[in-house]
């Protein structure tokens, strides 16, 4: 179940009314407000992308990118067709928040990215829904023709100049896709296989056109941007880290969820509010993006704040902001052969030191769980990863080997007791 | 092979998102309305689909293969799909996994002899919080799938 704590992004959403995604209890609680008062003051574009600038907010897809700068490379005045694409293809293990938000408050989706056309001088939006949340695909469809029945999109946008249409386009199955240039290949009708960059889709992007793309949440916080200020969204989190956050907290505790929160919001208090430890078990390993973000041990997080600087200073990153929370009973092998076969199973194939690097990953650290370990196995993974990541075209491959490294580097004895012993240095999962 | 006209015009309904001059990019949406309507996507259908939207049979055969959810071949009535990744491992999803084989007498990647039931092993479906988590026929997920609540939905589809 969702749990909301604080945040812009699902400010007055009433989880347990089931009609509080529709456009009228959207507008009731101030939504369309920024884009009405965009069209009715006719702010200009500059000033929407400074205030994005002001605002510090940083891509909560996992990159952290900062979205005013990104905003801003769009070449606005390119005479021909551009596109705004938002990424919804949340296929990240650990990551269950855009799906909350497509189905709870879809219209601050729809309204955040109607103003990224307006500011980046775009007519069409495409939202790209994973596939396997098909029934979210549909409240989205029908919060689209809400908007477009209310004069919010379509031609001629209440009553300016301006003109926004915006489709919802359906996955089918591939982590792939969330990469922005598999994604756009997928949204082409293709296999979802990842391209060179440059050219970055600013300039190259769907149909060969210049198009801009991003995460559900960071679509979904601007209209707050553009209501409230930059400022005031700023000082919501912490300098070159601002606002709130959605942390999707998955594994042993009490109360699994989405928590939105200020960014800089120690780990302690977060844990504190999904319940605490299941069973009041010890803290063992926390993944704190997502499962292509190295492991930390329970220690180190429990002293970390959440926001991007802080847990990349920790050793790991913030990701998508996916915290999967392992207890003392984990064995941290089975947890990464758990890993490993995921990206093995979800490489497109596309870069050898990628199809075949995650293949040999995933079948050392099986034969390793399996008590078949070799004493020079920990050394391989090494080697392995060392000739994916960085060799390939996108960043699957590093995401393979990330998780390796975590895992050698924070509890190498329990791979060598593996491999010594041919068994768990602990009973549990 | 022929699609019913209700399923053609869900097709026209994708295709009109699209510019006029990239009719491709409906080729998912399409598969999976086709898929919806016959149960799997014989060689036959994805060669019909490719024809409707004028574009070559290899470049929806591609897209067929590619991406997970489409089925090469039949599946039973329901294809249950149990996600296993680590968040859910965490939360029962290999213990829901086990429940479903045992409790259906087939392994994954396998059909019951009713031809009623086929059981998949999935990967992540985006909704880790509300583990252990199935997906029964691509389209319907089951949140919090404890062995009663298995229980409750096997038996509410039979």
């Amino acid at each position: 179940m969702t749990v909301y704590v604080k945040g812009v992004v699902f400010d007055g959403v009433d989880f347990d009314d089931p009609n509080s995604w529709n456009i009228d209890a959207y507008i009731q609680r101030g939504g369309y407000a920024a884009l009405k008062k965009i069209i009715a003051e006719g702010i200009t574009q500059d000033a929407i992308i400074a205030e994005l600038k002001t605002s510090s907010l940083r891509g909560r897809g996992g990159a952290g990118f900062p979205t005013g700068l990104k905003w801003s490379f769009m070449p606005r005045s390119f005479p021909g067709q551009k596109y705004l694409v938002c990424n919804t293809d949340e296929g990240e293990p650990g990551t269950f928040k855009d799906l909350d938000i497509i189905v709870n408050n879809p219209h601050a989706l729809i309204e955040g990215m109607i103003i990224g056309g307006y500011a980046m001088g775009i007519t069409v939006g495409y939202n790209y829904i994973h596939g396997e949340v098909f029934e979210a695909y549909e409240r989205f469809e029908a919060a689209l023709e809400e908007a477009r029945r209310a004069g919010f999109l379509g031609d001629n946008i209440l009553g300016s100049e301006f003109c926004f249409q915006l489709h919802a386009h359906h996955g089918y199955g591939a982590y792939i896709c969330g990469e922005e240039t598999a994604l756009l290949e997928s949204l082409e009708g293709k296999k979802g296989q990842p391209r060179f960059k440059p050219p970055f889709p600013a300039s190259y992007g769907l149909y060969g056109k210049p198009t801009t793309i991003n995460n559900t949440e960071t679509f979904a916080s601007v209209p707050y941007i553009v209501r409230e200020g930059g400022q005031k969204f700023l000082e919501l989190g912490k300098p070159n880290n601002g606002g709130t956050k959605l942390f999707s907290i998955s594994g042993h505790v009490n109360r699994p969820g989405n928590y939105e929160i200020p960014l800089g919001t120690p780990f302690a208090d977060l844990l504190e509010m999904a319940g605490g430890m299941r069973g009041g078990k010890k803290i063992k390993a926390v993944i704190p993006g997502g499962s292509s973000a190295p492991v930390l041990p329970g220690h180190i997080m429990m002293e970390t704040t959440m926001d991007y600087d802080a847990i990349a200073k920790a050793g790991s990153m913030l990701g998508s902001g996916a915290v999967i929370v392992m207890d003392e009973t984990v064995c941290m092998v089975k947890a990464l052969r758990r890993l490993s076969y995921f990206y093995y199973e979800e490489s497109c194939g596309q870069c050898t030191p990628c199809r075949e690097g995650t293949g040999w990953l995933y079948r050392v650290v099986d034969r390793i769980e399996r008590g078949l370990g070799r004493p020079e196995d920990l050394d391989l993974l090494e080697s392995v990863g060392k000739n994916i990541a960085g060799r390939t075209i996108c960043a699957l491959g590093d995401a393979a080997v990330m998780p390796v490294q975590g895992m050698l580097k924070h509890f190498r004895d329990e791979f060598l007791h593996h491999i010594e012993h041919k068994k768990c240095l602990v009973p549990g999962f | 092979m022929m699609l019913t006209p209700e399923s053609l015009a869900q097709i026209d309904r994708e295709v009109a998102k699209y510019p006029a001059d990239q009719k491709r990019s409906a080729v998912m949406s399409a598969l999976r309305i086709a898929q919806v309507e016959k149960g799997w996507l014989s060689s036959d259908t994805i060669k019909f689909v490719a024809e409707y939207l004028g574009i070559a049979p290899m470049a929806a055969h591609e897209v067929a293969t590619f991406y997970n959810m489409y089925d090469r071949a039949p599946v039973g009535k329901y294809k249950i799909t149990v996600c296993t990744n680590l968040p859910c491992a965490l939360s029962g999803g290999v213990d829901a996994g086990e429940y479903l084989q045992k409790k259906l007498g087939i392994h994954f990647n396998e059909t019951t002899a009713d031809g009623k039931f086929t059981l998949k092993e999935g990967e992540c479906m985006g909704a880790c919080g509300y583990a252990p988590v199935l997906l029964v026929n691509n389209h319907t997920m089951c949140n919090h799938m404890t062995p009663d609540a298995i229980d409750r939905k096997l038996a509410e589809l039979n």
